[in-house]
């Protein structure tokens, strides 16, 4: 592998983690990346002059082990702040507040659930953390490496115990509701905890599927998925990753966009021969990874007609609508919010589950929610620099968005969700409106747009039972290789998913490698 | 222009006229002819199983001529700049080589390499091309399409009323017709000719492996035309065929049929349970020097490990058909090696001729036939010998002569 000539499309973080671990294993790596920054949606971005934000603003999914892998500590990477509580905001009882380890301001009965909910929780984290880690086996082929992934799942959930490994059986797939209901009480604190099983889906507390893998897997995270800001914020993890990838000898180019993944073929078919760019520029190589999600490597970079009938139509159908939005606010002072000291921490804006379950139903029928649900943070509360001495930054995740909202997004449409944004807040941060200085809105439609991520999805496509593990985007390309020889994909359309695990890219190296 | 549906009805006030068989352009006339009765049915038109007598039809088929209603035959439009590539990566074969106004025999295949359906490819212009088939295929030219820009499909099964004339007199009908410059259509050459105002689409094409053309004519001009067409076919043994004479004659041409050689993959249940074109003996069919079509990938690996059965002609002794035989490696029946798919006493070569599904290991050893018949309600059986022909059954020169012979 030693002289092979590689070139990983994209450089967000999975881009950039794929180039570093295959470049450290002695390919000369090329990492494409068609925006200005590094980063893709962990990239900095600067809404108003002075002050700046990233998508992802919080690291949680990454397994220590990647850190420590990639020795990205020897990098720059530090980390600002211990993991920020959870406070689900009110504006009548007790602030509540949701470590890894505790929860205060609760009534008595749920503080006592609530080490044993997480015990439990954190018991199938830890026999399912491996599987994040390793290529999903190909249904069909029982060859050795395959038969000991399923071996070792078996083996590692046996090892549970029979009574803990039924119990996963049975709540593997539970809408969260069930699962909080058996649990806890109070309404508040229910809708606050099951935001991480859902944020960024297409379910609602009432939905069955993957919202309790998706929560189990985000505490296979480096502080058992709670959420930390890294020194600088995301874009300091996406500068960490950079040294790292620089000193490895990859060579990154910025502003410089792929427009086709070049297909050679004659008599003995078809291989990867390289890529073209949008200035019409043609760099060869017969290796190319992209972090490109799955419709827009299939669809856009290579076409139909190098690829089978049935897959494509695979491709075509997988579900990756984004109805997550994002609103920025640049702030001249710090609000303040009703109970809070100060407003550190993600602050859930949800008061029950229902009222997470109505903002869905809006937008499962392409409407927007008159009462959205939102997480709240306020990232320059952690890292001064994100804004002007004495100013803030407000960042808001705002469910549920449709991407394709029924009435197309006019700019009164546009307007009509800030204010109701601006409106909510103010519920639990009175005079709110009187310290925004800037705005700034991004749908899963913009988003789309900005991180050239097909319909606007942090996962690059649902992570769903039907779209995980091996079926992760779909079969036949659930290994990393996909069915055009010398390509790969390494991105949050890959097991094990999205967020910024780095778990995609890492593993998408290491079966390149193998 | 007249509602096509209402063409097809039989009786547009019968308040059952939905849920009834629709009937072909030419109808009024076959329903004259249709001394028996014997309608059954194909993809929703009602169809003649025979018409007066199947052994005389097929007759006309080798002796004379006779025309067999292709109307309900699938019919579909590939049109735009990206038919070709939409078609080409859809079939194993290379369409690049098809001229205009050429005709080739396709097929195509799954993602894994089995048969979805084999039909016909008329390249009518540049960007403009014909798919014929035995089954509806809609939705799988939809999913063929996407991703191509500028292709569009077309349904036109009803667009065309069509007939399959075929049988040595074939040709001396259309010259009686007055079609010049039909007697220089090669194999697979499409022609136009004027028609009443119209344009008769001749091609040579046809499923009897004889002399033979398809029409294909507006459906307007479907009744003068056919009549037409008998008035010129009077004096050459023209009588109307049905599916049961096809099928005589297309199993000694050794053409394939679906649920008889093969299960259309798309609606195969039991794994592998449909076939390969390899399988089918349909090698020819398959061109790996293109880079890419559906099914590659698995029909390579196919070809390189050789497939596991094949589609086998053969002569079988005695002249009990063999149909729905299993065969043997030995007299005693001892060891089953496949199956018979079809089978009958070829009138025309005069011979016990089928077509039959055999483990590719055991062709090089005997193959035993055994044979359950009947004699006026009495059951019998035999073990019959047999033995493989790799050439057609039946293959006359007249077929490919151009011009052909008068008779």
């Amino acid at each position: 592998m030693a002289d092979q000539e590689t070139i990983v499309i994209g450089g967000g973080h999975n881009g950039l983690i794929c180039a570093i671990v295959l470049a450290r294993a002695g390919q000369r790596v090329t990492v494409l990346e068609a925006c200005p920054n590094l980063g893709g949606m962990a990239a900095e971005r600067e809404f108003y002059p002075g002050f700046k934000a990233s998508l992802a603003q919080t690291l949680y999914a990454m397994p220590q082990s990647l850190i420590r892998e990639l020795d990205l500590t020897a990098h720059g990477l530090e980390f600002a702040t211990e993991p920020l509580p959870i406070r689900p905001l009110t504006t009548a009882s007790t602030p509540q507040s949701i470590t890894a380890v505790s929860l205060t301001g609760a009534e008595d009965d749920d503080t006592a659930a609530y080490p044993k909910y997480v015990a439990m929780l954190a018991k199938f984290a830890a026999a399912l953390a491996p599987f994040w880690e390793r290529t999903m086996p190909r249904v069909g082929v029982t060859g050795v490496s395959d038969l000991m992934t399923f071996g070792k799942l078996g083996l590692k959930l046996r090892l549970l115990g029979k009574e803990n490994m039924l119990e996963f059986f049975r709540v593997a797939t539970l809408p969260m509701r069930d699962l909080l209901d058996e649990y806890f009480s109070d309404d508040r604190l229910k809708a606050a905890l099951c935001w991480d099983a859902l944020v960024g889906s297409q379910l609602a507390p009432r939905s069955p599927n993957q919202a309790v893998l998706t929560l189990l897997n985000r505490m296979a995270g480096k502080d058992a998925g709670h959420h930390v800001v890294p020194k600088g914020g995301m874009p300091g993890l996406v500068r960490a990753l950079k040294n790292a990838a620089v000193q490895a000898g990859v060579a990154i180019r910025t502003n410089c966009a792929v427009k086709s993944v070049h297909i050679e073929g004659d008599e003995n078919g078809q291989r990867c021969s390289g890529v073209e760019l949008e200035g019409g520029e043609m760099l060869r190589s017969d290796l190319v990874v992209s972090s490109a999600d799955p419709q827009t490597t299939f669809l856009k970079l290579i076409g139909a007609q190098h690829l089978e009938i049935e897959f494509t139509n695979r491709i075509r159908r997988l579900r990756n609508k984004g109805y997550v939005a994002r609103v920025h606010l640049a702030l001249s002072g710090l609000p303040a919010f009703q109970g809070l000291d100060s407003p550190e921490g993600r602050l859930i804006i949800a008061p029950t589950m229902d009222s997470i379950e109505f903002a869905w139903d809006a937008a499962k029928y392409g409407e927007l929610s008159e009462a959205p649900v939102m997480e709240v943070l306020i990232p320059s509360l952690q890292e001064p620099n994100l804004a002007p001495r004495g100013q803030h930054v407000l960042a808001a995740n705002v469910m549920y968005v449709p991407h394709d909202l029924k009435s197309g997004w006019t700019p009164e449409h546009r307007a009509a969700l800030l204010n109701t944004v601006l409106s909510e807040l103010a519920r639990y941060a009175p005079g709110i409106q009187d310290l925004v200085l800037a705005s700034e809105l991004l749908t899963p439609q913009d988003l789309a747009a900005e991180y050239r991520t097909t319909n606007g999805h942090w996962h690059h496509c649902e992570p769903a039972i039907d779209q995980l593990l091996m079926m992760r985007p779909t079969y036949e390309a659930a290994q990393y290789s996909t069915p055009i020889s010398g390509l790969y994909l390494c991105g949050a359309g890959c097991h094990p998913a999205g967020d910024v695990s780095g778990n995609p890219g890492r593993n998408a190296a290491k079966e390149i490698l193998a | 222009m007249t509602n096509r549906t209402d063409i097809l009805r039989d009786d547009a006030s019968d308040p059952f006229a939905g849920e009834r068989l629709k009937v072909s352009y030419f109808h009024d006339r076959e329903k004259v002819l249709n001394l028996r009765d014997a309608w059954s049915s194909w993809n929703g038109f009602k169809f003649a199983d025979y018409y007066y007598d199947v052994d005389y039809e097929y007759f006309c088929i080798r002796n004379t001529c006779g025309t067999y209603d292709i109307c309900p035959m699938q019919k579909y439009l590939v049109e735009g700049e990206d038919a070709l590539p939409m078609l080409n990566r859809m079939v194993t074969r290379d369409l690049n080589k098809l001229r205009d106004n050429r005709v080739t025999y396709v097929a195509w295949c799954t993602d894994s390499g089995r048969l979805i359906d084999d039909g016909t490819v008329f390249r009518l212009g540049e960007n403009r091309y014909l798919l014929t088939c035995g089954s509806p295929c809609l939705a799988w030219l939809r999913k063929s399409a996407f991703g191509f820009a500028n292709v569009e499909v077309t349904d036109a099964t009803e667009d065309w009323a069509a007939l399959s004339l075929q049988g040595p007199t074939s040709f001396a009908v259309l010259q009686r017709m007055g079609l010049d410059g039909v007697a220089a259509l090669k194999p697979f050459d499409i022609g136009h000719f004027p028609f009443m105002g119209g344009t008769l689409m001749v091609s040579r094409t046809g499923f009897t492996g004889d002399l033979g053309y398809e029409l294909w004519i507006d459906p307007e001009l479907a009744l003068p035309f056919w009549d037409a067409l008998y008035a010129a076919g009077t004096d050459f043994g023209i009588q109307p065929y049905g599916e049961s004479a096809t099928n005589m004659a297309r199993l000694e041409a050794g053409f394939i049929m679906p649920y008889m050689e093969f299960n259309e993959a798309l609606k195969t249940v039991n794994f592998e349970y449909d076939q390969t074109p390899f399988e089918l003996d349909l090698d020819w069919l398959v061109d790996f020097k293109k880079p890419h079509f559906n099914g590659r990938a698995a029909l390579l690996e196919q070809k390189r490990n050789g497939p596991k059965v094949l589609l086998t002609k053969l002569n079988i002794e005695g002249n009990k058909p063999a149909e729905e035989s299993i065969l043997y490696s030995d007299e005693n029946c001892a060891r089953e090696i496949g199956y018979v798919t079809s089978a009958m006493w070829s009138p025309a070569v005069k011979a016990n001729i089928a077509l039959a599904m055999i483990d590719t290991a055991a062709l090089n050893g005997e193959i035993w036939a055994e044979i359950y018949y009947q004699r006026e309600l009495r059951h019998h059986h035999k073990v019959a010998r047999c033995t493989i022909q790799s050439k057609p059954f039946w293959s006359p020169d007249r077929a490919r002569l151009t011009p052909p012979g008068l008779v």
